[in-house]
C-alpha cells in the first residue's frame, strides 16, 4: 500500500494549488494518521459502520422496538447494537473460522471458512489484476465481464469436447480460457489503438455481446447439456478440473495457485519489466511517451491483450474448478467485483491480492451471515461500493476523521473524458 | 488533460472552410455494412425466401375494426429491397458525402427490415405481421432508454459522466415500488424522480466536489444502488409484498380527436401518461438545450469550461443542477418499469441503463439522436420477441446484440463518427 499509484501531477487540484503550509504531523503516530494506509483503513471502517447501521435496520427486533422509540430508547439501540454483533460475528464465522463447526473435529469444520474465502478470491484477485494492470497503462478495463465469459466459454468447451490424457487437457483448457479472454480483451484494444474508440464503451458493449453470444451457445446442441432442459452446458471432464488443494471436503482448488502466480507475475511485469516500464509511461502520459518514441498503439493492445488473458484465466478457474457446467451466470459479476479490487489495492499485484482477499472473505462470510442471521448479501455489496467510493474521495474521507493532509484518489492516471 | 494545460496557443480557432470529409475507414465501414446487408437480404429473404405466399401486413391488431390490410408479394420485394440497398452502398464507396451518411444507412437498414417483416408475414406458420404492434411494442421498449438517454444528455452535455444512468433508474424503481404501493401512481412516480435525483446528486458531489474520476464513480454507484435496492427489497418488500410491493398497474389514456386518427393514433395518442409525459421530456430538454439560454450555458460549460467561467457562467452549479435534473429524469425512467408490470424485483433495470448508454453515445450526445437510436434499440428488442416467437431458425440473441454492435462500430468510426463533448469527464477547478 505504500506506494502510490496516482500521480499527484494528474490530480488538478494538486498542481492549481500552492503547497500549503501545514505543519507536518509529527511522531510515527501522527505520520501513520495522516498516512494513505490509514485513509483506506478508515474508508473500511466507515463503510462497515454505515453497514452496520443498515444490518440494525433490517433487524426485525429492532424494528419493533423503534415503534416505542420515545418511550423507551434504549431497547432500539440495545437490539439494534445486539443485530450488529451478531450479524458481524457471523460475517466472521463465514470468513476465517468458526467454532461449531470446528467442535466436529472433521478438516471441513475446521478449513472450511477459510475454503470459502479462498475460492471466492480466486477470481477477484485474478480480475483485479487484470483491470489493475489496465488502470496503470491508462486504461480502463469495464469489460471483465465479457472477458470471463469468453474464458470460460473457451475452457469449457475444450474442457468437455474433446477427450485428452489428465494434466495435458487440463493445461489446453487453461490456456484456451486465457486465450479466449485475449482476443475478447483484444478487441477493445485494437479499436481503441487503431480508431480511438474508448475502451470503456466497447468494452461495455463487449459484455453484453458475451452475455448474449453465452445465452445463444447454451441453446445449441453440442454445448448444451442433453436433455435440452436448462440453459447449461456439459460438464467438463474430470481430466480438466483443476484439481482440489485440500482434498474433496473444501471447495479451494488450485485456481488460487494460479492467482498468486499470476500476482507475482504482474507485479514482476509492473515493476521490473521493460514493457511495464513502457505501459507505465503510457498510463502516466502518453504523449511524454510518443515523442519518447514508444508505441502507444502498441501499448495498447498489449495491456488489453494480458488483461483480457487474466480475466480469461478468472473465467477458467470459474469453469475448471468452482463450478463443472457453464450457466447463463458464469461471471458472476466478477467483472465489476473486480474493478472495486483493483481500486482498493491501488492497482499494485500486492494491493490487488489483499484486496482480493478481504472481497473474498466478505462473499465468503456474507453467505453465512444471509443463513445464520437473515440479513440479506446484498449488504456485501453496499460495503464493497462504499469503501471503494471512500478510497476513491479520501477528502471525504479525512474530512470525516478529521485527518489533516492531502492524498489522490485512485484512477488518477485514467484518461478522464470519452475523447481522450 | 486538465485545463491547466491549455496553454494560450492551443486555444487558437482556426477557421477551415472545407466540405467535411469523409475518412477511409467510415467510407470502407459503411459501404461494405451496406453491401453485406443488401446480400444478406437478397440471399436470406429473396433467394431463400418463401416463394408460395405473399405477406399479409395489418396495421392494427385481429380484434380491430377498419384496420388497413396490405397485401404484398414477399420475394420480389426482397429482391428489389436488397438490390436497392447493394446500389446505395457502391454509390457510398464511389462518392461518399457526409450529409448523406444519416439517409443512406437510414435507407439500407429501413429496406432490410421491410424485406424481414415481408419474410416473416409470409411464412405459413403464421398468418400475418401486425406492423402498428410491432411499432408500439418498439415504443414501449424505447421509453425507459429514451429517459435513460435524455439523463445522460442533460450530464455529459455540462461534462459530467454518467456510467449510473442504471444505478439511477434503478434507485427510481425502487422507491416508484415503494410509493406507488403506498399512494397511488402518481406518487411513486415522484417519489422515483426524487430517488434518481438523490442518485445523481451523490455522482454530482463525488465528481464535481470530490474530483473523483466519472467512470469509476459510475461504476461504483451502480453497485452501490443494486446493493442497497436489493437489500431493502429482502428487508421491507419481501416480508409485506401486499401492502409495500404491489402497484396499480398504468392504465393507457386514450386523447380525444388525436387517438382517432387511424395507425398514428393508437400508436401515439392511446397509451400512458409516462409516455406522454416523455414527449413532453424530448421536446423540452431539445428546446432547453439548444433554444434557452440555460442550454447554451450548459452546452459552453461542456465543451470550453475556462472560456465559459471566464464570461461569469457559474461552471460546477451548471454541473451540479444538470446532473441532478438528469438523475430525476431518469428516475422517472425506472419507475416505467415498476407500472408496466405492478412490483419491484432485483435488478428490474436488466441493464436497460447501459443500453441507454449507448444511445446516447449512437445518438451523438444530441437529444433528437438519442431520441432516434432509443427507437432503433427499442425497434431491435421487439424484433427479437417477434422474432424469438415466429422464426427461431434465426437466433434472437444476435438480434439482441445488434445495439451493442452498432455503438461499437459508430465509435470506432467504421459507420459514422462519434464525438463527445470536449471536456466531458474532466473535472473542473478555478484557478
Amino acid at each position: 500500500m505504500s506506494e502510490q499509484t496516482a500521480d499527484p501531477a494528474a490530480d488538478p487540484r494538486a498542481t492549481l494549488d500552492p503547497p500549503r503550509d501545514e505543519e507536518p504531523p509529527s511522531g510515527w503516530f501522527g505520520r501513520l494518521w495522516a498516512s494513505n494506509f490509514m485513509v483506506t483503513v478508515l474508508a473500511f471502517v466507515t463503510a462497515m459502520l454505515i453497514g452496520g447501521i443498515l444490518i440494525a435496520i433490517a433487524d426485525p427486533q429492532t424494528q419493533d422496538a423503534s415503534h416505542y422509540f420515545f418511550q423507551y430508547p434504549w431497547d432500539t439501540f440495545r437490539y439494534g447494537i445486539e443485530a450488529i454483533w451478531n450479524g458481524y460475528v457471523a460475517l466472521f464465522q463465514g470468513a476465517i473460522f468458526n467454532p461449531t463447526t470446528a467442535a466436529k473435529g472433521t478438516l471441513a469444520g475446521y478449513l472450511g471458512p477459510i475454503s470459502e474465502t479462498l475460492t471466492n478470491a480466486t477470481p477477484l484477485i485474478l480480475g483485479g489484476l487484470s483491470v489493475g494492470l489496465a488502470f496503470r497503462a491508462g486504461l480502463f478495463n469495464i469489460g471483465g465481464q465479457g472477458q470471463v465469459i469468453a474464458g470460460a466459454i473457451c475452457a469449457g468447451f475444450v474442457g468437455f469436447h474433446w477427450h485428452l490424457p489428465p494434466g495435458l487437457h487440463l493445461i489446453l483448457a487453461i490456456v484456451a480460457g486465457m486465450l479466449g479472454g485475449a482476443v475478447w480483451g483484444g478487441i477493445a484494444g485494437v479499436l481503441k489503438a487503431k480508431t480511438g474508440a474508448h475502451e470503456v464503451i466497447t468494452t461495455i458493449m463487449l459484455n453484453y455481446i458475451a452475455l448474449y453470444f453465452l445465452a445463444y451457445l447454451l441453446s445449441v446442441k453440442g454445448f448444451q447439456k442433453p436433455p435440452y432442459g436448462q440453459a447449461v452446458s456439459n460438464p467438463v471432464f474430470k481430466s480438466a478440473q483443476l484439481p482440489s488443494l485440500l482434498g474433496g471436503s473444501v471447495r479451494v482448488h488450485a485456481g488460487l495457485i494460479l492467482a498468486l502466480l499470476a500476482a507475482v507475475g504482474i507485479g514482476w511485469l509492473i515493476d521490473r519489466s521493460t514493457l511495464g516500464f513502457r505501459l507505465r509511461a503510457v498510463g502516466a502520459n502518453q504523449f511524454a511517451s510518443r515523442t519518447a518514441g514508444m508505441s502507444v498503439e502498441n501499448s495498447y493492445i498489449t495491456v488489453m491483450l494480458i488483461a483480457g488473458a487474466l480475466c480469461g484465466l478468472a473465467g477458467v478457474s470459474q469453469i475448471l474448478g468452482t463450478n463443472s457446467q457453464i450457466t447463463g451466470d458464469i461471471d458472476a459479476g466478477i467483472g465489476f467485483d473486480a474493478i472495486t479490487v483493483a481500486l482498493l489495492g491501488r492497482a499494485n499485484a500486492k494491493g490487488i491480492v489483499a484486496a482480493g482477499l478481504l472481497f473474498g472473505a466478505l462473499h465468503a462470510g456474507g453467505t453465512q451471515m444471509q443463513s445464520a442471521t437473515g440479513t440479506p448479501i446484498d449488504l456485501v455489496q453496499v460495503i464493497q461500493s462504499l469503501i471503494v467510493l471512500f478510497i476513491a474521495a479520501p477528502m471525504l474521507v479525512r474530512a470525516i476523521w478529521r485527518i489533516k493532509g492531502t492524498s489522490t484518489g485512485v484512477g488518477g492516471q485514467l484518461a478522464k473524458g470519452w475523447n481522450g | 488533460m486538465t485545463a491547466v494545460a491549455q496553454s494560450p496557443e492551443e486555444l487558437t480557432v482556426e477557421h477551415v472552410v472545407t466540405r467535411a470529409p469523409v475518412s477511409r475507414a467510415q467510407r470502407l465501414g459503411a459501404g461494405i455494412s451496406l453491401i453485406v446487408l443488401g446480400l444478406v437480404t437478397i440471399w436470406r429473404f429473396a433467394i431463400n425466401g418463401h416463394h408460395d405466399q405473399d405477406a399479409t401486413l395489418r396495421f392494427g391488431a385481429l380484434n380491430a375494426e377498419n384496420v388497413p390490410v396490405l397485401h404484398l408479394p414477399a420475394v420480389p420485394v426482397a429482391w428489389v429491397a436488397g438490390i436497392l440497398t447493394v446500389l446505395l452502398g457502391v454509390v457510398w464507396l464511389v462518392a461518399p458525402r457526409r450529409r448523406w451518411f444519416g439517409p443512406f444507412m437510414g435507407a439500407g437498414i429501413f429496406l432490410s427490415v421491410v424485406a424481414l417483416i415481408c419474410w416473416l408475414a409470409s411464412a405459413s406458420s403464421f398468418a400475418f405481421v401486425d406492423v402498428v404492434g410491432l411499432l408500439s411494442s418498439t415504443i414501449a421498449l424505447a421509453v425507459p432508454l429514451i429517459l435513460g438517454a435524455l439523463c445522460g444528455v442533460m450530464c455529459e452535455r455540462s461534462a459530467v459522466i454518467n456510467v449510473a444512468i442504471e444505478g439511477q433508474m434503478l434507485a427510481g424503481a425502487w422507491t416508484a415500488a415503494l410509493f406507488g404501493s403506498l399512494m397511488g401512481i402518481t406518487a411513486g412516480v415522484l417519489a422515483g424522480a426524487l430517488a434518481g435525483a438523490l442518485l445523481g446528486s451523490m455522482l454530482a458531489v463525488f465528481a464535481i466536489r470530490y474530483l473523483v474520476n466519472q467512470v469509476v464513480l459510475g461504476v461504483v454507484l451502480n453497485v452501490f444502488a443494486a446493493g442497497l435496492t436489493g437489500f431493502f427489497y429482502d428487508v421491507f418488500m419481501q416480508p409485506h409484498t401486499d401492502t409495500l410491493n404491489s402497484t396499480p398497474l398504468m392504465e393507457p389514456h386514450k386523447i380525444p380527436l388525436l387517438g382517432d386518427i387511424p395507425v398514428i393514433g393508437p400508436l401515439f395518442f392511446d397509451t400512458y401518461s409516462i409516455v406522454y409525459l416523455t414527449y413532453v421530456l424530448i421536446v423540452v430538454v431539445d428546446v432547453w438545450l439548444f433554444r434557452t439560454r440555460w442550454g447554451l450555458r450548459t452546452r459552453a460549460v461542456g465543451e470550453h469550461p475556462k472560456a465559459a467561467d471566464t464570461v461569469g457562467i457559474r461552471v460546477l452549479a451548471m454541473r451540479y443542477r444538470n446532473v441532478i435534473i438528469g438523475g430525476a429524469i431518469a428516475g422517472i425512467g425506472g419507475s416505467y418499469f415498476i407500472f408496466q408490470v405492478g412490483q419491484f424485483q432485483k435488478n428490474i433495470t436488466s441493464g436497460q441503463g447501459f443500453i441507454a448508454l449507448a444511445a446516447l453515445i449512437f445518438g451523438r450526445w444530441s437529444p433528437r439522436g438519442a431520441v432516434a437510436a432509443s427507437l432503433l434499440f427499442g425497434f431491435a428488442s421487439a424484433m427479437q420477441v417477434v422474432l424469438s416467437i415466429n422464426a427461431p431458425a434465426i437466433p434472437s440473441a444476435f438480434v439482441a446484440m445488434v445495439p451493442y454492435v452498432a455503438t461499437i462500430l459508430a465509435v470506432a468510426g467504421l459507420v459514422g463518427k462519434v464525438r463527445a463533448p470536449a471536456a466531458d469527464g474532466e473535472p473542473y477547478v478555478k484557478e
